[in-house]
């Protein structure tokens, strides 16, 4: 089974990459950019049924993968053929 | 007084650690191997600078689950001195050892460079010594050493003391301009509740030769050793 996790900055946290490649992007003729969070993409392949996997894989997202201090994260799965 | 310095694979200031305390009078220090799991031998614990497991995903994300911390957690549990320099900060953030975190340097550059800082606290087993407004010149190399808490864990540090220390100028104002890394309210280095943790971005291991730069990093290490000194004689 493939699941994604994409991990992105809080909306208080300074994001100091969101914002060089903001002013980037102005700068390159899109001046109606407004904001910009970088985060991370994770693809996950694993053996196992949803119902399993998915509640093990949301305490990994809490305990690894994100850090609950600074970072949102969101699970879900990835549709086969698809990112 | 035995000193344990933690060796995580991509530490790179083990050695720095280790040979500044042994060059201390009294102190000796030794490496111990991250897949350990106990750290009994030791009367005080160090986790050292580097990029441990290549700093992937988050600065010590992967460290603060390998076997030896653990033992960390239990023995600073049950009052043991632990301080964490640099990498070693990042990770007792990212165990929960120490509350916050710390992320990429607001400049989105690496700094390599000596910082002033200010002790913030009137006393506390890492500042015995230096009394609160003592300045400390202690070098800064990281490139994620920003510390975040978000306004409610910002207030409780403050409440409770538990900001050690600020980076300042040299007139001791803790300004933007003396802030290295973009770090919240210019801070260098905070302490857990019951004041027994320490993490803190600068480098006292390599600020212990005055032909270095500065020797004031010893002042961190002999007041770890007369805290736990005096323990002893308060247990004996």
């Amino acid at each position: 089974m493939k699941m994604k996790v994409i991990v992105t900055p809080k909306a208080a946290v300074l994001d100091p990459q969101g914002a060089a490649v903001l002013e980037a992007m102005q700068h390159l003729g899109m001046p109606g950019v407004r904001s910009v969070r970088i985060g991370r993409y994770l693809e996950i392949d694993v053996d196992g049924n949803e119902a399993e996997v998915e509640p093990r894989l949301h305490e990994l997202c809490r305990d690894l993968l994100s850090n609950p201090v600074i970072e949102d994260y969101e699970l879900a799965k990835a549709e086969e053929g698809k990112k | 007084m035995k000193f344990g310095v933690v060796q995580f694979p991509g530490s790179n200031c083990d050695q720095d650690c280790v040979g500044a305390i042994n060059s201390l009078e009294g102190a000796t220090a030794e490496f111990v191997w991250h897949k350990e799991t106990s750290l009994d031998a030791y009367d005080a614990i160090v986790l050292p600078g580097g990029f441990s497991y290549g700093d992937y995903l988050r600065c010590g994300a992967i460290a603060q689950f390998s076997p030896i911390m653990q033992a960390v957690i239990k023995d600073a549990a049950a009052g043991k001195l632990v301080i964490g320099i640099c990498n070693g900060f990042q990770i007792l953030c990212e165990a929960g050892m120490l509350p916050g975190a710390l992320v990429r340097n607001r400049s989105l550059r690496f700094v390599c460079d000596m910082a002033t800082t200010r002790v913030e606290v009137p006393h506390s087993p890492f500042t015995i010594g230096c009394p609160e407004g003592t300045l400390l010149r202690l070098p800064v190399a990281h490139g994620e050493g920003c510390f975040y808490a978000d306004e409610e864990t910002l207030r409780e540090l403050k409440q409770n003391r538990q900001v050690v220390l600020r980076y300042v100028d040299s007139n001791g104002n803790a300004v933007p301009e003396a802030n290295p890394n973009g770090s919240v309210e210019n801070i260098a280095g905070i302490c857990n509740a019951q004041r027994n943790v320490f993490g803190l971005m600068p480098h006292p291991d390599r600020a212990c030769d005055p032909r270095l730069g500065s020797g004031d990093g010893v002042k961190i290490f002999r007041s770890m050793m007369e805290a736990v000194a005096h323990e002893g004689a308060q247990a004996a």
